[in-house]
């Protein structure tokens, strides 16, 4: 008797529907085990890391804030991965579109510049992600160099650049000799929603690119394009789609994003350019993608649900000394219950009893 | 003379973690299986590893450690990726991200203490000869490993009957298939392997590189590796000409930053990475005419019957 897998005739809706939820029920409940393996209260740390930040408007606005990022990645992600591009340097695109804006923040800074300064930041983030998510995409599509290792490897380089800015160059000159920039100027700096409170307006344009991105894909012949090129790549070529111009397109919206998500968090929450301005916003994004099934709606819930785990995780360590690291532990394993979750969209499990003639080599 | 003799020492201890991971990974890719979490798998290592010598004193049941880490690590992407035919490339991103946070929990504990590092070969007379002593006799364990490990593949993969049909799985899974073979059995294996390795390559990190712990210390290490096979044309000869190259890079810009040259440290401690992708683009440009990847490398297999 064995277990296999096998190919179901069509996908199931059902599965589609629900494997975001078991995929979260699973983890939750490795979590469990996870938290009684390091002594701690299983049911208070569920509470600190789900509940406690739903009970208080700071905690929220907070979520809002850090989901902010997560979701204009993810959305950019999707894109790629529907088309079958891999871009996952994302975190150097988000820390290149920081560095960018900055430059405009760091040179106005002092000046009487105007109102224009903050959008021109924003502009030059986007093109300046567009522009380094590109090297990988075009080293792809002229030479055929794998854009997983590229633009992988363009994340080290971003982080070592602005490393290197903030303790160079751009070192405030009052900072006590810290990595940072000065604080930027108030027309440098993306304004609050709330006053006196965290939400700022990164959060309206992340709802607007939510919205942009489900129109294209829904109702525009790109949007088509897109989504045929990754799931029937032979039906595309007859199509006479360009796959090539698709993973140039892809990436360069993708980088965009990314940058603009960069510099947004740099101007508004951060409020000045220093180094690990990012605790892996690229990287967590590729799972809100995922968890979010490239969906851009269910791109929104899922960033909304992993902020939720960053904010959780710092208030359980506050309150119950549970290592950060455990955040990053609890994402990675939520990403494999999704993968597998999904999996069973497409196939199902079977039992057989086998043949002995047949199985012999096949096992 | 001294000089000259230290570089290579260096990039020989540079090179040695490349080369253990990328001859790993490149069994695993030869059976078809892109494992991208090497990265994941190395961290994991480095933080059991240096767990394992911190608790018992002894480099060997460290390295020990490391190698049954990487190859549980290797288990949870087999079982996603070969068992439940998800996508290999999604998975192998997911090891990772779960690996960095994984050799963090583990790692916490033992950050700032040291331990003594792997002794290094001394044989009477030998070891003395000058230029080339030290660095034929008297390396540290993990180097004559990495080289005993390549040899092996090489003879496994081109001379043993195992070696051929694990290159058929990775060139024509469904003709393996037909043909008879366990193809989902042995890409378990070849995945496996590749885990053992990169679990070992981590290991030397804390145990021979510097004698100490640091979250985040593969830096990227797993991904060179990766980029190290597409170097070799998935050929073991040409790893250790890749894994030597890169190792050098290393080490010189690490001189290069000793020496005052004046550049800014960041750019330096770039190069390596620059050098990959470089590398990789001239590569990928001098094979337009045709890939020597495994034809079958990446593809979802589900048997049917």
């Amino acid at each position: 008797m064995q277990l296999v897998l096998e190919k179901r005739a069509e996908r199931s809706g059902t599965i589609a529907l629900v494997s975001p939820l078991i995929a979260i029920g699973l983890t939750i409940l490795t979590m469990v085990i996870l938290f009684a393996i390091l002594g701690k209260n299983p049911l208070l740390a569920l509470h600190a890391y789900f509940i406690a930040p739903l009970t208080d408007g700071y905690s929220l606005q907070e979520i809002a804030v850090k989901a902010t990022p997560l979701v204009m990645i993810a959305i950019g992600l999707s894109l790629c991965y529907l088309a079958n591009a891999w871009n996952i340097g994302a975190e150097g695109q988000f820390l290149i579109g920081a560095v960018a804006g900055s430059w405009i923040a760091v040179r106005t800074q002092g000046t009487d510049a105007g109102a224009w300064v903050l959008p021109a930041m924003l502009v030059l983030a986007a093109a300046a992600g567009a522009l380094y998510a590109l090297i990988p995409a075009i080293c792809k599509v002229k030479f055929g160099a794998s854009e997983i290792l590229t633009s992988l490897m363009l994340v080290y380089v971003a982080d070592l650049f602005l490393d290197y800015l903030v303790r160079g160059p751009w070192r405030d000159p009052h900072g006590f000799n810290f990595p940072t920039t000065a604080e930027f100027d108030p027309v440098a700096t993306v304004p609050l929603l709330i006053e006196g409170g965290r939400l700022h307006l990164g959060s309206i344009i992340a709802l607007l690119v939510v919205a942009a991105a489900a129109i294209l894909l829904a109702r525009t012949i790109k949007g088509f394009e897109i989504r045929v090129v990754g799931a029937a790549p032979r039906a595309a070529r007859f199509g006479g789609f360009n796959a090539n111009q698709l993973v140039i397109l892809t990436f360069a919206v993708s980088g965009a994003l990314a940058g603009l998500a960069g510099i947004i968090e740099v101007a508004g929450p951060v409020g000045h350019l220093q180094p690990g301005i990012s605790p892996g916003y690229g990287f967590t994004a590729i799972i809100v993608a995922f968890l979010g099934r490239l969906n851009p709606l269910g791109i929104l819930i899922a960033g909304l649900f992993l902020a939720l785990t960053f904010i959780g995780g710092e208030q359980a360590q506050i309150a119950m000394k549970i290592p950060l690291d455990v955040t990053k532990v609890f994402q990675g394993i939520l990403l494999f219950y999704v993968l597998a979750c999904d999996s069973l969209i497409l196939y199902r499990f079977k039992l057989v009893f086998p043949n002995r003639q047949v199985t012999r080599g096949a096992g | 003379m001294e000089l000259v003799e230290a570089i290579i020492l260096s990039v020989l201890a540079a090179s040695t973690p490349l080369l253990i991971a990328a001859t790993g990974e490149l069994v695993t890719e030869r059976s078809g299986v892109l494992n991208l979490g090497v990265e994941g798998m190395m961290i994991v290592g480095a933080a059991c590893g240096f767990a394992g010598a911190w608790l018992t004193g002894s480099i060997f049941i460290g390295a020990l450690f490391g190698i049954v880490a990487g190859t549980m690590m290797s288990l949870i992407f087999a079982l996603m990726a070969l068992g439940l035919a998800v996508n290999q490339v999604a998975t192998g991103l997911a090891l990772t991200i779960l690996g960095v946070g994984l050799s963090g929990l583990i790692g916490a504990g033992f950050v700032g203490e040291r331990i003594t590092p792997a002794v290094h070969l001394f044989i009477p007379g030998l070891t003395d000869i000058p230029l080339v002593g030290r660095v034929l006799f008297g390396e540290d364990g993990f180097v004559y490993v990495s080289i005993a490990l390549v040899l092996g593949v090489w003879w496994f993969l081109y001379r043993t009957r195992a070696g051929l049909i694990l290159r058929a799985c990775g060139d024509n899974h469904v003709s393996a298939h037909a043909l008879g073979y366990p193809v989902l059995r042995i890409r378990t294996f070849a995945v496996m392997f590749g885990g053992a390795c990169a679990g070992l390559a981590g290991a030397y990190l804390p145990l021979a590189y510097t004698p100490f712990f640091i979250p985040g210390m593969t830096a990227g290490r797993g991904w060179i590796a990766l980029a190290l096979v597409v170097f070799s044309s998935w050929r073991p000869g040409r790893l250790v000409v890749g894994a030597y190259l890169f190792g050098a890079v290393t080490i010189l810009q690490l001189h290069a930053q000793g020496w005052g040259v004046g550049i800014p440290s960041q750019f330096m401690s770039a190069l390596p990475y620059l050098a990959t992708i470089i590398v990789l683009v001239l590569l990928s440009r001098a094979r337009s005419g045709g890939s020597t990847a495994p034809a079958a490398l990446g593809t979802v297999f589900v048997p049917d019957r």
